[in-house]
């Protein structure tokens, strides 16, 4: 906790000053923005907008899930492969399900209780093997990312699982459908975003993240447990996968070993971009979400114009991500 | 004593000369083919598993080795542990990055092996036996006469690309000579990467740019399979048509059902796989000639035919 300490109390002492370490994330998005309403004019619409948001959603709640596990000093690889095993999984249970509990919302609120036992026990495993096990997270996490794969793989054979299509008309909503015109996957999102921030900023829990990344032994010293810290990171992670598959699920109603392919990147992209550190210590959620929102609209403004070649995509995406992170750097530097 | 052990030795002797000449006989197929990394190749491994399955029973003398690989050099390795370890007979090859795997392949032919090439040609001609594959530019040219039979007035349209490899480029190139001339005006091509989540989000944004779209060409089923849903939520789902290719049967039950969205298919099966094994299984089995280049049709598929190509066992 001490190593912690001084970043936090030192914050209020700065006053107003705006610093650019602080807000370059903000800045980038800033720059994208414009970028992308000078591109095309319905880049701006609440439709355009929306429909970013809610597909950047399913990486967004990830992502923020692995801020803990970040900031904590660890990583989780397996993200990616452990949503796609866990739709799966739903999939058949639901499917599975039809018989004896009939085509309405019962099925659908069973499947999505085995997802968030699937995803909690996915993260029970990794953390248990990385802390109890002392395993490298690396290893760990590159393991079940291999064992997760082929799992949705052979639970497909490898095509694709799809959902009863009556289900599916049931489950549709959770997807398309919201509050006041604002689609369910963001609302999710932003309420996860806020609980993260919360617990992040205002609680022991997210003062032992921070404390345990910044140096492991001194926490250990100052009588935190943490193993138990570092395992729960790990379970508050598939919990989030978990709850991010049951927004995605309804959007195609279909799992195949595509899915969820490199999301781990992605995740770990935009808490990077966002400001947190990536060998520990310090964690901003906020910055996590604008970093989402950046990769989100990268990929939007490149279908939004034509004169990149489609071939060139991954440069424009490789560009933005090392600008952004360099915004912050920059300022850091003078 | 001495008699006995040369009697004995020399019974060794002639049951390894008997046992050597008995696995001559036998012959041992190696199949590699890419790990099922998106729906396509899944169909692959399940037709080539199943050909395999139904082989072995029929013939006791062939025996499979069977490899399923997710990249490149996984693949290479696969196929050195057949030739060194399996000592296989033949070699059926779908390769993943056909230009990477070329040279390892020859080295399978210079062995003295028997090559058959599924759907993807290598970098240099003449390695394989035999050539087993989809007609890649006729399916460009077959989506692109349904376009142009469909829209005789033209039209906005877009397409949806898989990844930027040959393949994808010669269906391409195919389409659009095939619509040239016509007054149909392709709005802008964007990789989807054969994927579903990526035909979501790419059509998602063509439909954002474009308030007047009248056809989409997806040239797979997985992407259009994204794309319908993005269409759907917009609600423009009576505006336009989109065509799909490979023959999944999530698509053709749309097609058979006459689903105005979905009005037809083009063929491209990963039972090609199947094709290729049965057809170097005889070669070895029947003793006719297979070596040659066979290439299967991109037929398309229309509510009158769709139920030959149904089948609700496949995976695909």
């Amino acid at each position: 906790m001490s190593a912690s300490a001084p970043d936090i109390a030192a914050k209020p002492k700065k006053g107003f000053r705006l610093e650019l370490k602080t807000v370059g994330p903000l800045v980038a998005l800033l720059l994208l923005v414009i970028l992308g309403i000078s591109l095309n004019e319905n880049f701006l619409t609440y439709n355009n907008l929306t429909n970013v948001l809610a597909r950047s959603s399913f990486i967004g709640i990830i992502a923020i899930g692995a801020t803990f596990v970040i900031t904590s000093g660890g990583l989780d690889l397996s993200v990616g492969s452990m949503a796609a095993v866990i739709a799966g999984i739903m999939i058949i249970v639901m499917n599975s399900l039809i018989p004896s509990l009939g085509i309405g919302v019962g099925v659908v609120l069973v499947g999505m209780g085995a997802g968030l036992l699937i995803g909690g026990a996915a993260g029970v495993g990794n953390g248990l093997m990385i802390t109890r096990g002392r395993i490298e997270a690396f290893i760990v996490t590159l393991g079940t990312m291999g064992i997760f794969r082929s799992l949705v793989t052979f639970l497909a054979d490898g095509g694709t699982l799809s959902l009863n299509f009556q289900v599916a008309d049931v489950y549709r909503p959770v997807y398309y459908d919201g509050l006041f015109g604002v689609p369910w996957p963001i609302i999710v999102f932003a309420l996860v975003a806020i609980g993260g921030e919360i617990v992040m900023r205002r609680t022991a829990f997210g003062r032992y993240c921070a404390a345990i990344g910044s140096n492991e032994q001194v926490a250990r010293y100052s009588s935190i447990n943490v193993d138990n810290v570092r395992l729960f990171t790990y379970i508050l992670q598939g919990v989030l996968v978990a709850v991010a598959v049951l927004l995605y699920v309804p959007r195609l109603g279909s799992a195949s070993s595509t899915t969820g392919v490199l999301w781990e990147l992605e995740a770990i992209a935009a808490v990077i971009i966002g400001g947190t550190t990536l060998k520990g210590g310090y964690g901003r959620i906020w910055g996590t979400v604008v970093g989402v929102v950046i990769l989100g609209l990268i990929g939007n403004i490149l279908n939004l114009q034509s004169f990149i070649s489609p071939y060139l995509n991954g440069a424009f995406q490789g560009v933005i991500i090392i600008l952004a992170v360099l915004l912050q750097r920059g300022r850091r530097a003078s | 004593m001495k008699l006995l052990k040369s009697l004995l030795g020399a019974a060794v002797i002639a049951g390894a000369l008997g046992g050597s000449a008995l696995a001559q006989d036998k012959v041992t197929i190696g199949v590699s083919v890419p790990a099922a990394d998106h729906g396509w190749t899944g169909g692959v491994n399940y037709f080539a598993q199943q050909a395999i399955e139904r082989l072995k029973k029929t013939y006791s003398n062939v025996d499979f080795v069977f490899a399923s690989a997710p990249d490149a050099p996984k693949q290479i390795a696969d196929i050195e542990d057949m030739v060194s370890t399996r000592n296989i007979d033949a070699l059926v090859i779908l390769p993943g990055d056909p230009d990477a795997m070329t040279s390892a392949i020859k080295q399978v032919k210079d062995a003295g092996k028997f090559v058959t090439v599924v759907d993807r040609q290598l970098s240099i001609n003449g390695v394989e036996n035999l050539y087993v594959a989809g007609d890649n530019p006729g399916l460009g040219a077959n989506s692109a006469e349904y376009f142009k039979q469909a829209l005789p007035e033209g039209g906005n349209i877009v397409i949806l690309r898989g990844l930027p490899i040959p393949i994808d480029q010669q269906r391409f190139d195919a389409f659009v000579k095939g619509i040239e001339g016509t007054n149909i005006k392709v709005l802008d091509d964007e990789f989807a990467n054969w994927n579903r989540d990526d035909g979501f989000k790419v059509m998602q944004d063509f439909l954002t740019r474009f308030p007047d779209i009248k056809a989409v060409w997806a040239q797979d089923d997985d992407i259009a399979l994204g794309a319908i849903e993005a269409i759907k939520q917009a609600g423009r789902e009576n505006d336009m048509f989109i065509v799909g290719g490979a023959g999944m049967q999530q698509m053709l039950q749309r097609v058979a059902a006459g689903d105005k969205l979905v009005p037809v298919d083009v063929s491209y099966s990963p039972a090609m796989i199947a094709t290729a094994i049965e057809l170097t299984t005889s070669h070895f089995t029947g003793g006719i000639q297979v070596a040659g280049r066979y290439i299967l049709d991109s037929t398309l598929i229309t509510k009158d035919n769709a139920s030959e190509y149904l089948d609700d066992k496949s995976p695909f």
